[in-house]
C-alpha cells in the first residue's frame, strides 16, 4: 500500500470557492448564460394509477410563445433502461406527479402557464399507497441497495432470543423523507448535430454522461456533462433525474438550447426520496447486557416501476457482537413515487431503530448506554469474521462521554425540570461504510511550474474542491496556488460520483497517484521541466481491486441534550456533540462543516422531516418547504463535531474514510433517547412531534 | 402564472374605484402571500393594484387614545414601534413570532389580516377544495388536517386562519378602518371575518373594492401586561400549531378584566369570549384559567388528526395566563 500523502497546507485552508459563492460569481447549472435558450416545464399526472386515454395540447400550443408540447403521442422514442428516465414512452401512470407531458416555450412563465393548459384524460384505476406491516404484497427482493444480501442469519436467533433473560422487542417507524437540496434539479441542454452538451446539477458528471448517452442511444463520448457548482444533492442528484432527459429531448425537438428547472413541489415526486420503513428489532441479552441475539426485520416500499430496496438492516450486521443474529428485508410495491438514495440510505433509518433499541436494552438491564455498547464491541466483523481495517467506536464513545459530561448522568427518566422544561440526555452510535471506487486523474505542469490537475470529480458543497487542492499540492510538494484544479466536467478523466461518502477517498487516491507519478518524472529530470511541459495520468481500479478483504467502516458517537416543554411537548436540542473516527481528516474546516451538516440533518430527521402520504390522492401533499419542515437555524443550538486521530492504512494515500454520511447516522436515535430520558416517553415513530409527547 | 396588469394608484380613492370597477382586480400589499398563490395558480388576478405607495404607512395616536396603524405599515416596523412594545406587547410578540425577518420586512398590516389559509388542499389546484372551488368537496376531513380547525369549522371547510398578528389584534379588540366605493367605515375585527358555514369561499365581510386603510387599537391599560405564546413544530419560521394572545388585569387576586384569543384553531382569529366570561371575578389561579380554557373548548369539534389541540390549547392558555398573573402581583 502506498504511503499516506502529506497535506501540510490543509490545516490552514478555507473553502477555495467560498468568495465566488458568496459574491454570486459561482454559476450553478441553471445560471449559465446560453444564447437563444428556451424553457421546458413538465406536466405531472394527477392520478396515482391508470392510463392516459387522450391528450390535447391545442390550448397550450395556442398560447403565444409556446414552441412544442411533448406527450406520449409525439415524444421521440428513447432507449432508457430506467423507467424513471423513459419520459413519455408509455401511457401508463405509475404514481401521482409522474411526468406525463411537457411544454417548451420562449419564457419560463409561458411554459409554466401553458403546462396548465395541456389537457390529459385519464382512465383512473384504484391505487394503493399505504405501507402496512402485513401488506399482502410483501415480497423478498433479490438484493438490497446497492448489492447486499437481502437476509443474513447466524446461529439460532429465535431460540437465543426466547431464552434471553433480558429482551427488547419493539417496532420502529421512519417516515418518507425528501432530500431537498437547496438548489433544485436543473439542466441546460443543447445539441450540436448528434453531440449533446448539458449543464446539470449532478453529483457525478462521468456517470451522468454514460446514462444520458444510453437513454438517447448515443456513445458516452457524444455527451458532455458540466457541473461546475452544485447546490447540494444528498443522493438526489446521484444519477440523472427526469429533468435532464426532458431538457435534452426538448432541445432536440425545438432545435434550440433548453433550460429546465424543477419546482420544489415537482421535486417531491420525481427526483427520489427516502421511503418509509417499518422495523422490528429484537435484542436478547444476559443480565450484564451482553447480547446473545440480534434480530432486525425491515419492511420497506418501492414504486411499481422500479425497485429501490433500501438496505435498512445492513448496519446491524456489523455493529455489535452476538452469536445469534438475523437481518431481513421485505418490500411492497405501491403506487408511489420511486424512492432512491438519501444521505446514508440504509444506515440512517436502520440505526434509528437499532440504536433506540440499544437504549431500551440499557434501561432494561440497568446499564449505562455508553457502557452497554462498549460491552458488545466485536473483535472482528460479526457476520463475516473479517478483521476491521480500523474500528474506533469505543474511543468515540469514551472520548465523547468525557467531552459531553456524560459521566455523572442519572439514568432516571422524567426526573429533571427547569421551569416548564423537562431535560434529558441521550447517546447513540453511528457508522458508515468506508470505500473507494475506481477513478482516473491527469496532472500536467508547464515550463513555469504551474500545475493543472484534472478529474471529473464534483463539489456539491462538500468542500471537495478545497480538499483535492490540498491533496494535489501535498502530493506535488508545491504551494496550493501553483495548482489549478479542474473538476465538474465529464470530458475530464472519469471519476466516481460524489456519493456514498466515497468522493474524497476515490478522487484523492487518483489525484495523489497522478501527482506522484509526475513528481517522479520531474525528479528524474533533476527538476528541469521541458518547454512543452510534462504530464502524468493515474487509474486506481487495479489498486482498489487489490485491497485486502477487510471490513472497513467509519464510526461515531452522538450525544444529545434535549428540553421538552411539559405544557406543549415542544422539543428543543440545546446541545449536540458528535465524535467520529473516519480515518484521516484532510481539511478540518470542510470536515467540521460536513459533520455538523450531517448532524443537523439528523436533528431535522428526529424532530421535523416527514413526507406524509395522502391515501386519497396518493401523493406527498406537504410538498414545499413551508409544510415539509427542515431544521431552521433556531432549532440548532450548541452543535459540535470532533474527531479522533485514526490511522486508516488501506483506503488510499489520503487515508480518508469519507465523512459525507456518518454525521447523520445515529443523531435521531440520540435525540429520541434523550427525549425518553427527559420525559419517560419512548418515541418509536419519527418525527418526534409535539403531539406525540402531549397525549 | 397567468399574465397580469400592474398599477400604482395615486390615492386610496382611486385604488378603490379601480378595483371595484375591474373584474379580476385585487390589491397588492407586500405580496408575501398573494404572489405565492399566483405562482401556485390558486389566484389568477388580471390586475394588481399596488397600494404600498399610498400614505398608509404611519403609526399615530388615535383621537380617543390608543393607536392608529396604517394598513401599509410593514410588520417589522409595527413590531419595533416603542408604543406597541410598551403598551401592547402581545402585538409586538405576535408579529415577531410570525414568518421570517425578510417576510416581515415586506408584509403589511392589511395584507397580514387577509392572508389565506395554509390548508394543503387549498394550495393545490389539482385537488378539490370548497374554499377555492365551491362545491368541489373537502379532502381535509379525511386527509391531512393536523393543523386545521377544532373551533368554528363547518362540514364544508375546516381551514385555519394563519396569522399571528390577527390573533393579538383580536385579543386587543382592534377596529378595522375600511375605505369602500361608498366612503370610509369602521368595523370591529370580529366583524371583518366570516365563519365558513356553507360558503367557505367568502372569508370576510368586505365587498369588492373595499380597502383596509388602518387598524385602530383602542386604549387598553392592562394590555401592558399581555403576552403572545406561539406553539409550533420548529423553533422559528413555522406557522402556529396553536397560539394564545392574552392580557390580564388582576386586582386583589381576582380577575378584574381579561382578553383571550386563540390562533391556529379556527377559520378566524378566535376571540375566546366564553373563556373570558368564565374568569371574570374569579381568583387568578391556574384552576380558574384551565376552567376558562375548558369552557371555551366545550364547543371544540376536533378530528382524529387534530384532537391533540384540545389539551394543547388548555395547557397553553393556563400557562400564559398563569405567567401573566404572576407578573401582575
Amino acid at each position: 500500500m502506498n504511503a499516506t500523502v502529506d497535506t501540510p497546507q490543509a490545516g490552514r485552508m478555507t473553502r477555495v470557492d467560498g468568495p465566488d459563492k458568496v459574491t454570486g460569481r459561482a454559476r450553478y447549472a441553471f445560471e449559465h448564460p446560453v444564447d437563444a435558450a428556451v424553457y421546458a416545464w413538465p406536466v405531472q399526472s394527477t392520478i396515482a394509477k391508470g392510463e392516459i386515454r387522450d391528450t390535447d395540447a391545442g390550448a397550450a400550443l395556442a398560447l403565444p410563445g409556446v414552441l412544442a408540447v411533448l406527450t406520449p403521442d409525439n415524444a421521440p422514442r428513447l432507449t432508457a433502461d430506467d423507467p424513471e428516465l423513459a419520459l413519455f414512452q408509455t401511457r401508463a401512470v405509475a404514481y401521482r406527479g409522474q411526468l406525463v407531458a411537457a411544454v417548451v416555450a420562449t419564457t419560463l412563465e409561458t411554459a409554466r402557464a401553458a403546462a396548465d393548459l395541456v389537457r390529459i384524460d385519464y382512465a383512473e384505476a384504484p391505487h394503493d399507497v399505504t405501507l402496512t406491516p402485513d401488506h399482502r404484497g410483501l415480497y423478498k427482493p433479490d438484493k438490497v441497495n446497492p448489492n447486499f444480501p437481502t437476509d443474513t442469519e447466524a446461529g439460532d436467533p429465535d431460540g437465543a432470543f426466547a431464552a434471553a433473560p433480558v429482551r427488547v422487542d419493539k417496532m420502529y417507524r421512519t417516515p418518507g423523507e425528501h432530500n431537498n437540496p437547496m438548489e433544485p434539479h436543473a439542466t441546460i441542454a443543447w445539441w450540436d448535430g448528434d453531440r449533446l452538451t448539458v449543464f446539470d446539477a449532478t453529483q457525478g458528471p462521468s456517470r451522468a454522461a454514460t446514462i444520458i448517452a444510453g437513454v438517447f442511444g448515443l456513445q458516452p463520448g457524444q455527451v458532455r456533462v458540466i457541473a461546475e457548482h452544485v447546490g447540494g444533492g444528498f443522493g438526489a442528484k446521484g444519477t440523472p433525474r427526469p429533468n435532464v432527459i426532458l431538457a435534452a429531448m426538448a432541445a432536440r425537438a425545438v432545435g434550440r438550447p433548453v433550460k429546465c428547472v424543477l419546482s420544489r413541489q415537482q421535486m417531491f415526486a420525481v427526483v427520489g426520496h427516502r421511503a418509509p420503513s417499518i422495523q422490528r428489532v429484537r435484542l436478547g441479552a444476559d443480565e450484564n447486557g451482553r447480547l446473545t441475539a440480534i434480530v432486525h426485520d425491515v419492511i420497506g416500499q418501492t414504486s411499481t416501476i422500479k425497485e429501490f430496496a433500501e438496505q435498512t438492516a445492513v448496519a446491524t450486521r456489523h455493529m455489535y457482537a452476538a452469536p445469534n443474529r438475523r437481518t431481513t428485508h421485505r418490500m411492497v410495491r405501491l403506487d408511489v413515487p420511486t424512492p432512491a438514495w438519501m444521505r446514508a440510505p440504509g444506515e440512517c433509518p436502520g440505526m434509528f431503530a437499532l440504536e433506540s433499541a440499544m437504549d431500551e436494552l440499557a434501561v432494561a438491564c440497568g446499564i449505562d448506554p455508553v457502557e452497554l455498547r462498549i460491552r458488545n464491541e466485536p473483535a472482528v466483523e460479526p457476520e463475516s469474521g473479517k478483521p476491521f481495517s480500523s474500528r474506533n467506536l469505543v474511543a468515540c464513545l469514551r472520548e465523547g462521554a468525557a467531552w459531553f459530561g456524560w459521566t455523572d448522568r442519572d439514568p432516571s427518566p422524567g426526573a429533571r425540570r427547569d421551569g416548564p422544561w423537562l431535560t434529558g440526555t441521550g447517546v447513540a452510535a453511528s457508522t458508515y461504510p468506508a470505500r473507494a471506487m475506481a477513478s482516473q486523474a491527469l496532472v500536467s505542469v508547464d515550463a513555469t511550474g504551474h500545475y493543472v490537475v484534472s478529474i471529473a470529480a464534483v463539489d456539491i458543497g462538500t468542500g471537495a474542491r478545497t480538499a483535492l487542492l490540498a491533496v494535489a499540492a501535498g502530493a506535488l510538494g508545491v504551494p496550493a496556488d501553483h495548482v489549478t484544479l479542474r473538476i465538474g466536467d465529464s470530458e475530464l478523466p472519469p471519476a466516481m460520483i460524489a456519493g456514498g461518502s466515497m468522493g474524497n477517498a476515490s478522487w484523492s487516491w487518483a489525484v495523489t497517484d497522478a501527482c506522484r507519478a509526475l513528481r517522479e518524472q520531474i525528479r528524474a529530470r533533476d527538476g528541469a521541466i521541458p518547454a512543452g511541459g510534462l504530464s502524468a495520468q493515474s487509474s486506481t481500479g487495479d489498486a482498489i481491486g487489490a485491497l485486502p478483504d477487510h471490513a472497513r467502516y467509519s464510526f461515531g458517537a452522538q450525544f444529545a441534550e434535549v428540553r421538552v416543554d411539559a405544557d406543549t411537548g415542544e422539543v428543543r436540542v440545546p446541545r449536540l456533540l458528535g465524535v467520529f473516527a473516519a480515518g484521516r481528516i484532510v481539511v478540518p474546516v470542510m470536515a467540521r462543516s460536513q459533520f455538523i451538516g450531517g448532524m443537523t440533518m439528523g436533528l431535522s430527521m428526529a424532530l421535523h422531516e416527514e413526507s406524509m402520504i395522502d391515501p386519497q390522492f396518493g401523493d406527498y401533499p406537504n410538498h414545499d418547504l413551508a409544510s415539509y419542515h427542515i431544521a431552521a437555524n433556531a432549532d440548532v443550538g450548541d452543535i459540535d463535531a470532533r474527531w479522533i486521530d485514526e490511522d486508516e492504512p488501506e483506503l488510499g494515500p489520503a487515508g480518508a474514510k469519507g465523512i459525507g454520511e456518518v454525521g447523520i447516522v445515529g443523531t435521531a436515535a440520540a435525540i429520541a433517547n434523550a427525549v425518553y430520558h427527559a420525559t419517560g416517553i419512548r418515541i418509536r415513530d419519527l418525527p418526534i412531534r409535539l403531539d406525540k409527547l402531549l397525549l | 402564472m397567468q399574465p397580469f396588469q400592474y398599477q400604482q394608484p395615486a390615492d386610496a380613492a382611486g385604488a378603490v374605484a379601480t378595483v371595484a370597477a375591474t373584474d379580476g382586480a385585487v390589491f397588492l400589499g407586500g405580496g408575501t402571500n398573494l404572489v405565492d398563490l399566483m405562482k401556485l395558480g390558486v389566484e389568477a388576478p388580471g390586475l394588481l393594484v399596488d397600494v404600498t405607495r399610498l400614505p398608509m404607512d404611519r403609526i399615530e395616536p388615535a383621537p380617543d387614545g390608543g393607536l392608529l396603524i396604517g394598513a401599509g405599515v410593514r410588520n417589522s416596523d409595527l413590531a419595533a414601534d416603542p408604543r406597541v412594545r410598551a403598551e401592547y406587547p402581545v402585538l409586538a410578540q405576535a408579529l415577531l413570532a410570525g414568518a421570517s425577518g425578510q417576510l416581515r420586512n415586506m408584509a403589511t398590516v392589511g395584507g397580514n389580516l387577509l392572508q389565506r389559509t395554509r390548508c394543503l388542499y387549498f394550495q393545490d389546484v389539482t385537488k378539490p377544495c370548497n374554499k377555492r372551488r365551491p362545491g368541489s368537496g373537502c379532502p381535509a376531513r379525511t386527509g391531512d388536517h393536523r393543523n386545521l380547525a377544532i373551533l368554528g369549522g363547518s362540514g364544508s371547510c375546516i381551514a385555519t386562519h394563519p396569522s399571528d398578528m390577527a390573533v393579538a389584534l383580536a385579543a386587543l379588540g382592534a377596529v378595522v378602518h375600511v375605505q369602500g366605493a361608498d366612503g370610509p367605515r369602521a368595523l370591529d375585527l370580529a366583524e371583518l371575518y366570516r365563519l365558513p358555514g356553507d360558503e367557505p369561499d367568502r372569508e370576510t365581510t368586505l365587498s369588492r373594492g373595499d380597502l383596509i386603510t388602518a387598524v385602530e387599537l383602542p386604549p387598553l391599560g392592562f394590555a401592558r401586561r399581555s403576552a403572545y405564546r406561539k406553539v409550533r413544530d420548529r423553533a422559528s419560521y413555522a406557522f402556529a400549531v396553536t397560539s394564545v394572545a392574552a392580557a390580564l388585569d388582576v386586582e386583589d387576586g381576582l380577575v378584574r378584566d381579561v382578553r383571550l384569543a386563540l390562533g391556529a384553531v379556527a377559520p378566524v382569529p378566535w376571540r375566546a369570549r366564553r373563556g373570558e366570561q368564565a374568569m371574570l371575578g374569579r381568583p387568578a389561579t391556574a384552576e380558574t384559567f384551565r376552567g376558562a380554557a375548558d369552557a371555551e373548548l366545550a364547543a371544540a369539534a376536533p378530528l382524529r388528526g387534530n384532537v391533540f389541540k384540545v389539551p394543547l390549547v388548555s395547557n397553553v392558555v393556563t400557562a400564559v395566563l398563569s405567567q401573566l398573573a404572576g407578573s401582575t402581583r
